[in-house]
This record gives C-alpha cells, sequence and structure tokens, in this order.
C-alpha cells in the first residue's frame, strides 16, 4: 500500500467536500498514515469463508407495512433550518453552479 | 441525599419521606458546585424544577420506577425543546423537534432530566477531550481524562451529581469511563434499546447505555429504556429479563472465561493486579474460572476503525448546513457552503470522516472495508465458540487508568487502543459491563464481563454479585468545596 501524500489528503477533503486548515493537511497526511497502517493488521486475520453481506444484527431483519405515518408538519421542519423562503416554504441554498 | 442511590430515592419519594423537588434542587445544586469538571453541555433547572413539582402534585405519578430521580443524559440524545449539541460548533444552537424514545420511556417512568452532558463530538474519542465545549475532567485527579466518549455523563455520576445517567456506546463509550471514573456502566445487545433519536455515529455499533454507581441502579434504568420500538427497525421484541430481580442472584456455578492470550501486552501492572484479585474474589463464591480464546479479537481494534469510519463519513453527510444546525458565512455556491460549514467540525471527527471517506473509495473498498467486515463475522464467531463452555467472559475493561489530559491527543492510534478490550463487544453486538475491582495508584480500574446476545440478566447478576463481595462501588471521589 502507497504511503498518504498530502495530495491524496487534499483529494480526499474535496471528495468528502470537507475544509481542512493547513495546520489539519500537514497534521492528517502523517496521522492518516499510522492509521491506516494499523488498519492493515486485519490482513493478517485468517477468517476462513465469511459472507461480508451476512452480519445481519442479533435482533434480525424486520419488515413493515409501507403506509403513511404522521410526521413533522413543514413549518416546524422549516423552523430549525437556517435560510428558508417562507412564502413558498422552502429552504434556500447559494446557487449551484459557478458564475 | 443525592449520595443515595436511584432505587433508595425512589423508594423514599414513593413512600412521601422525601419530595421530588428538593432530590432535584440538590442535584442542581451539586452540577453547579462541580462545574469545574465540565461534565454539563446545558444545564435547564426551570424545565427540570417543573418537572419534580409534577411528581410531588400526582401521587400516581410517584410511583413511576424512576419517580423523582435525577438523571444526566448524553448530549448525542435528542430532547425535544432542550438543546443537543453533541458537542460539536455545527449543532452549537441545535434544539430537537422531537424526543428519543429512551427520553420518552425515562419521562414517562417520572425520572427528572436535569441536564445534557458533555462527551467528545459526535461521541468520537475515548477522553471527552473533542469537545466543542471544552474537555471533562475526571473527579479522582482533574489533570486527567474521565474517559470517552460519554464523560460527562460518567463524571456527573461519579461525583454524584445525580444517582444515574444516560451514554452511548459504539466501541466502549460508556464501559471505558465508567472503568475509569470508578463507577458501573453497561452497553446492552445491539437491539436491545431503541436508537431513535440517537445522533447516529455508525449505526451498526451504536447503542444507548446506562451509567449509575450501582449494578442494581443501572438494571433500574436499563428496565425503564430497553425494549422494542417501532421507529428503530434494528429494535428486537426478544422478551427482556428482570434485571434488577437477577441483581440478587449468587454466582456460584457461574462459568467465567479469561481470554488471557489477549493480555499479553499494554496492560498496566496496576490494572492486571485489580484484574486478577476480582478473578479470586468470583471465584471464591463458587464461580468456575477458565482459560479461553477469542483469536481474532487481537485484531478488533483495526478491525472498529475501518468499519467505524465508514459508516461516519457516510452518517455525517447529512451536516449540510441546508436543514438545521449551523452554517458557515461566505460561500459563494452550494459546495462551498457544504466544505466551509463542515469545515466547523473538530479534528477527530474530521480525521474519521477523512479515513471513512478512504477506505470506501474505489480501489481501497475491498482491501479495507471488505475485509475488516470479514475479521469482524470472525470475531462474531470467536465469541459463539466460546459462550458453548462459558457463561460471561472477563477482561480489564481499558489496559490503562485514567491518562493525563493532552496526553494522546496527537496520536490517534494510541487512542484508539484506550478502547482494545471494549470494542469487540460492539462488533460482535453482545451486551457488556464494567463494574469497579479497585484502585491503581489512586485511580479506579474496572472489571468488564461479555455475554451472549440477550445476556444482560447474566452480566447484573454476576456484576452484582462481585460488587457486594467487594467495597469498590461505594467509593467517592473528594469533591471540592465550594
Amino acid at each position: 500500500m502507497p504511503s498518504i501524500t498530502r495530495g491524496e489528503v487534499e483529494r480526499l477533503a474535496r471528495l468528502a467536500r470537507l475544509e481542512l486548515t493547513e495546520d489539519q493537511i500537514q497534521r492528517f497526511t502523517r496521522q492518516l498514515d499510522d492509521i491506516l497502517a494499523f488498519a492493515r493488521q486485519v490482513n493478517a486475520v485468517d477468517t476462513g469463508p465469511i459472507d461480508p453481506a451476512g452480519l445481519a444484527s442479533a435482533a434480525g431483519d424486520r419488515t413493515r407495512e409501507d403506509v403513511v405515518q404522521p410526521s413533522l408538519q413543514r413549518a416546524d421542519a422549516l423552523g430549525a433550518a437556517p435560510d428558508i423562503d417562507p412564502v413558498d416554504g422552502l429552504f434556500k441554498v447559494p446557487r449551484v453552479l459557478n458564475g | 441525599m443525592t449520595d443515595r442511590t436511584a432505587v433508595e430515592l425512589r423508594r423514599a419519594i414513593a413512600a412521601g419521606e422525601i419530595s421530588a423537588g428538593d432530590v432535584c434542587a440538590e442535584s442542581l445544586d451539586r452540577i453547579e458546585r462541580r462545574a469545574p469538571l465540565n461534565a454539563f453541555i446545558t444545564v435547564d433547572p426551570e424545565r427540570a424544577r417543573a418537572r419534580a413539582a409534577m411528581i410531588d402534585a400526582d401521587p400516581e405519578a410517584r410511583q413511576g420506577l424512576l419517580a423523582g430521580v435525577p438523571i444526566a443524559v448524553k448530549d448525542n440524545i435528542c430532547t425535544k425543546g432542550l438543546r443537543t449539541t453533541a458537542a460539536s460548533r455545527t449543532l452549537e444552537a441545535h434544539v430537537p423537534l422531537y424526543d428519543a424514545t429512551v427520553i420518552e420511556r425515562l419521562e414517562a417512568a417520572g425520572a427528572v432530566i436535569v441536564g445534557k452532558t458533555n462527551c467528545d463530538e459526535f461521541a468520537m474519542g475515548s477522553s471527552s477531550e473533542h469537545s466543542a465545549f471544552g474537555p471533562v475532567r475526571n473527579p479522582w485527579d482533574p489533570s486527567r481524562i474521565p474517559g470517552g466518549s460519554s464523560g460527562g455523563s460518567a463524571v456527573a455520576v461519579a461525583s454524584r451529581a445525580v444517582p444515574i445517567a444516560l451514554g452511548s456506546e459504539t466501541g466502549g463509550s460508556v464501559r471505558q469511563p465508567a472503568a475509569l471514573c470508578g463507577i458501573v456502566g453497561l452497553k446492552p445487545t445491539y437491539g436491545r434499546v431503541s436508537r431513535f433519536g440517537l445522533i447516529a455515529f455508525a449505526s451498526s455499533l451504536d447503542q444507548v447505555g446506562t451509567f449509575g454507581a450501582t449494578v442494581r441502579d443501572v438494571a433500574l434504568c436499563m428496565t425503564v429504556i430497553a425494549g422494542r420500538d417501532p421507529r428503530d427497525a434494528t429494535s428486537s421484541s426478544v422478551p427482556l429479563g428482570d434485571y434488577v430481580a437477577a441483581t440478587e442472584q449468587p454466582v456460584r456455578g457461574l462459568r467465567v472465561g479469561v481470554p488471557r492470550t489477549l493480555m499479553v501486552d499494554g496492560v498496566d501492572d496496576g490494572v492486571r493486579r485489580a484484574f486478577d484479585e476480582s478473578l479470586e474474589v468470583l471465584r471464591s463464591e463458587g464461580a468456575e474460572i477458565s482459560d479461553i480464546d477469542l483469536p481474532r479479537s487481537r485484531y478488533a481494534t483495526s478491525t472498529y476503525a475501518i468499519i467505524v469510519t465508514a459508516e461516519a463519513s457516510s452518517n455525517l453527510s447529512r451536516y449540510d448546513g441546508v436543514r438545521y444546525g449551523t452554517r458557515a458565512t461566505g460561500a459563494d455556491t452550494l459546495a462551498d457552503m457544504y466544505a466551509r460549514t463542515r469545515g466547523l467540525f473538530g479534528d477527530e471527527v474530521k480525521r474519521r470522516i477523512m479515513l471513512g471517506t478512504y477506505v470506501l473509495s474505489a480501489g481501497y473498498y475491498d482491501a479495507y472495508y471488505v475485509t475488516a467486515q470479514k475479521v469482524r463475522g470472525a470475531i462474531r464467531q470467536d465469541y459463539e465458540r466460546a459462550f458453548e463452555a462459558v457463561d460471561v467472559i472477563a477482561t480489564p475493561t481499558s489496559p490503562t487508568t485514567a491518562f493525563r489530559l493532552g496526553e494522546k491527543l496527537e496520536d490517534p492510534v494510541q487512542m484508539y487502543l484506550a478502547d482494545f478490550f471494549t470494542v469487540s463487544a460492539n462488533l460482535a453486538g453482545i451486551p457488556a459491563i464494567s463494574v469497579p475491582c479497585g484502585f491503581a495508584d489512586g485511580l479506579p480500574v474496572g472489571l468488564q464481563l461479555t455475554a451472549a446476545p440477550w445476556g444482560e440478566e447474566m452480566l447484573c447478576r454476576a456484576a452484582a454479585a462481585y460488587e457486594r463481595l467487594t467495597p469498590w462501588s461505594g467509593m467517592i471521589p473528594p469533591m471540592p468545596r465550594a
């Protein structure tokens, strides 16, 4: 496995839409490398045949009827938002496209 | 009077010997006097007093299982109308529109919520230092951490500001701070307690847990919060046990397994000594101690680091500054607003989002995430095999006692290893309890007992029997007098 570079940290931050400070970029470059080396120890385990998708909880799977239930009222849901259009009842965000 | 247990308080209030109002007032007073420990993010005296007055005015409400008992709640559990921050700047002014199911159940039983406790941001950490509201301090030595992530709840109980508290567990966040603060902490079986209203961190591991000064109080609190909830599809309808009655049972004939091979390195001498003595106590009461092997649990912390960060990076994508929470200012475009808003996360949350993004990204997914899921299955198989021969498995809860503030802050791998003995129960979805088992250099040590799925009664039985035979659960740290 390659070690983590500064460029890799910057690329991951872009993928995750996560703003990092210059100091965080420098520290994370070193620390992510340490943590991933530690995480790679899982490769030493002989697991035998195990279906990774078969890890249901002890509670088992459960389904329910798909019926409409009472839920939050629109005014309440909008009440906690940083910016809304109260007339049309919408969340407001900055423009999606550049320029 | 709040040195009394929840069981004693509830009895005295129901009998009319003391009022819920007086108990509430003393709890609020103690919270204020212990403010330097920084255990609480939000205290709402008015809400608490009003609830206590309601209990005092209503003879029927006074019969509730927790009637008039003050309780502290970790600040990642939603409380309607009461600020819930998850110790994050992104939620610093967030007031939930609904109660978590565990909150509804506590209040229906008459419990009085006095405040919301400090913790690691979004429950990510083992020291309660990763909080936007400053670190929590250990009442046994304020220069040391209380453990985490539910450190505030552990400190609230250890300093006897409240008799019981709720925390949450993803990899040991109730048991480890319970051990480091000298109290009892229980992580239930995955699916035993509803997660509805618990702010999601890693959904396949998260579970609400309980703190108390005694096993009986933890059992009482579990009785109130456990059980199926239609709003959490992973909650189970397996019948509940009688957890309080289980605390009366003897340990004669109890089969206790000890995975010695896990305790080769990294365990403090003082912790090892206290642990070995605790086994002798159990043996002297007729428990049968034998060696077992959990060969793949040695890799539990590495496995956990992959699975927990993968799930966290996905769960935390909801904090986008659109529907609720804080929105960073000054962004021109939507993408820029996302990045800046998420830039408000603290170091540990960002590290985990970065790691999770990495292990789930094209080219690395199989090598990390899929492998870790297989190892998780293998760890679970090891437990299934072990529980064919023993009733409970005993280990230290934490390999060390409480470390100093700042000691592991810039060494994430060392911080993750603080959870060496606790994470595998979360990976396997099984219940585990930490009970005080002595001191090393003046700092508390915890004994961890783990059981098969739905084995909470077995844990309450074994831990309470141990507690009766030893003085440790009754130890209270010296408190600052103000």
